[in-house]
């Protein structure tokens, strides 16, 4: 069964140091800048998102997931070309959505996590594309087979980060 | 109120959190004029990420030198004869262009064009990127404190890349040509019709408003237009790999760019444009046919054998076909082929008076051989290189100029094949006898500047590429 529904009292819900917190962030941004150029393939990926889902699905805590997901966005935004505030909006929803689901499903397995991290990749996708379109006019078009293309790389990758990246979870 | 804000806090807090951002969105599109609204903000941002990755790319580079330059050095001999080989296949290639170049800088200057060229680059390192796949930008590690400025070009020796979009002192961000924000003006080599290439969300390059009607190959050279004032015209964009019917009334022009996109590792910047006029060679009335006989060899002392053998028209044609076909046609190998030594040889020859000394200048032996074999070909030759450069030539002057042709190439012919026989530096001030022994040739000299301005030959590097 990929996906259980439970109780709040029953789902697990984890903290992480505070170099965790500011290093595995800071870390996915860097990778996400630099590996590109040396490997062009690296650029479907997204590792900011991945680790936006992960902490937001890890701490059930939707203020938390918000705030994570906001912050990595505007700093990714800042690395980047256009107006700061397009990944900032989406990672936020993210962030948001994946924590609230977290805190409502067992998401702890490969199954579970590779469905929600698809899921929430076209949901970033369409959260970008709608604000930089209506807001800041910007001409980005949508590709479908990329999309789900990367949708389906990220997520795979996904579940394999999220399985290392759970050795720095510390129960509360 | 109170309860309700509790009760729906994480709602609250998320619609607070967005509405900031969208406030903050706002606030820069509104304010998109003036771009330095974000540039502290980004500034720090930039400032923490680029570090790691200089340090990243100094090491990696560092390592890769180190067993480049001294644990992996098989093949290098080889490679070295390669680019030998090569050298002297682009020798020959320079002389052919470099007067279809300044055929066309006189036609240039005649019109009044003016020409927009790269004065001053600076090289740059490519250390990141945007850290987003819905954005084709890079990083490099030069700033406003090495001189770059907005809007620059970026360009690789392959092609274009992008322009400067940010600077920050130390870095600046790239935006590149498959961004789909970006926007090139464009045109086809041959056809000479202009478009707009942009990105794809792909980061594939389309060429766009090319009407449907119109012929587009594909193979087809794509150069920069100079008309988004970033790109200086004439710059290699990319290939037409695909052509489809796209929008409305347009095609859909596939492009593969010329410079690898996905592997950048250093560029050039180019920080100084100038817009000059072109200046022609030697006053503006310079004939192909002239420029071609300034870069011929000339013949051995042996004045007797060429003179005497039949007119002057024709010993000038024996002559100089020989060496124009070296230069007109150059061999792509730049090596003897049955039937054609001669002319190899000469063509050999002809680069000598514009690259190092000595480099491949004819043995006497080969020049004397010119001598012997070449009136049966070379009269035709002769006469493709005076049609050459009556076609050059406005139609008035053709009788003269033809004449011209014909002499010409005699004179610079016989001056540059007796020096270089006589001496493999090509110097002529150095070897007074082959300089006594060829007066016949000199005495075409003198018939030449007579008839023309532009019959006064001198290989100089510097003067047989007008670059």
């Amino acid at each position: 069964m990929p996906i259980t529904y439970t109780s709040g009292e029953q789902i697990e819900v984890y903290r992480f140091s505070i170099p965790v917190t500011v290093g595995v962030p800071l870390l996915a941004l860097f990778l996400q800048a630099f590996l590109p150029r040396r490997f062009p393939f690296f650029s479907i990926f997204d590792l900011p998102l991945l680790v936006t889902i992960f902490f937001a699905m890890a701490r059930r805590n939707p203020i938390s997931g918000l705030l994570t997901g906001a912050a990595i966005g505007l700093v990714q935004d800042m690395l980047g070309p256009y107006p700061i505030g397009l990944y900032g909006i989406a990672k936020t929803v993210v962030g948001y959505g994946a924590s609230s689901l977290g805190a409502k499903l067992d998401v702890e397995n490969a199954g579970a996590r590779l469905l929600v991290t698809l899921g929430f990749y076209l949901v970033h996708a369409a959260v970008y594309f709608m604000v930089a379109r209506g807001m800041v006019n910007l001409t980005l078009d949508w590709s479908w087979s990329h999309g789900i293309l990367a949708g389906l790389a990220n997520a795979v990758l996904g579940v394999g980060l999220y399985f290392a990246l759970d050795k720095f979870k510390q129960r509360t | 109120m109170e309860s309700v804000l509790g009760r729906y806090r994480n709602l609250t807090i998320l619609v607070g959190v967005l509405f900031l951002q969208v406030l903050g969105l706002a606030i820069q599109v509104k304010r998109s004029a003036d771009a330095e609204n974000t540039r502290l903000i980004r500034i720090w941002a930039v400032s923490a990420i680029t570090p790691f990755e200089r340090g990243l790319v100094w090491a990696q580079h560092g390592g890769g030198n180190l067993w480049r330059n001294y644990c992996f050095l098989r093949g290098v001999r080889a490679e070295n004869r390669q680019l030998k080989e090569e050298i002297e296949r682009m020798r020959l290639e320079q002389v052919r262009l470099s007067e279809d170049a300044a055929q066309a800088h006189r036609l240039q200057s005649l019109l009044a064009f003016k020409e927009q060229v790269i004065a001053k680059t600076v090289p740059a390192q490519v250390i990141g990127s945007s850290a987003s796949d819905l954005s084709r930008s890079i990083y490099i590690d030069k700033g406003s404190n090495h001189g770059i400025a907005q809007d620059m070009a970026v360009i690789t020796a392959g092609g274009i890349v992008g322009k400067v979009l940010r600077v920050y002192p130390s870095t600046s961000l790239v935006l590149m040509i498959n961004d789909q924000s970006s926007g090139v003006g464009v045109l086809l080599e041959k056809s000479r019709l202009q478009g707009v290439l942009r990105g794809t969300p792909n980061g594939e390059l389309i060429l766009e408003r090319v009407m449907s009607d119109e012929q587009v190959v594909p193979g087809e050279t794509v150069q920069s237009s100079g008309g988004d004032q970033i790109f200086p015209k004439g710059l290699p964009v990319g290939t037409v790999s695909k052509v489809s019917p796209g929008r409305e009334m347009f095609l859909s022009i596939k492009v593969k760019p010329a410079a690898d996109l996905s592997r950048l590792e250093e560029v050039l910047v180019v920080t100084e444009k100038q817009e000059r006029e072109p200046v022609a060679e030697s006053g503006g009335r310079a004939r192909a046919a002239d420029i071609l006989a300034q870069r011929l060899p000339s013949v051995p002392d042996k004045p007797a054998t060429v003179v005497g053998a039949a007119p002057e028209g024709s010993t000038g044609s024996g002559v100089t076909g020989e060496g124009s076909s070296a230069s007109a046609k150059p061999h792509p190998n730049g090596a003897g082929q049955p039937g054609t030594e001669t002319g190899t040889k000469l063509a050999g020859g002809a680069p000598a008076a514009s690259a190092p000394a000595g480099s491949n200048a004819a043995s006497p032996g080969a020049a004397h051989s010119v001598v012997v074999a070449g009136p049966s070909a070379t009269g035709e030759v002769l006469t493709k290189v005076a049609q050459k450069g009556a076609s050059g030539d406005s139609g008035s002057k053709s009788g003269a100029g033809s004449a011209a042709g014909s002499k010409a190439p005699v004179s610079a012919a016989s001056n540059s094949a007796s020096n270089s026989a006589s001496n493999p530096t090509s110097n002529p001030t150095s070897n007074p006898a082959s300089n006594s022994a060829n007066s016949p040739a000199k005495a075409s000299t003198r018939r030449l500047k007579l008839s023309g301005p532009q019959g006064n030959p001198q290989p100089a590097a510097t003067e047989d590429n007008p670059h």
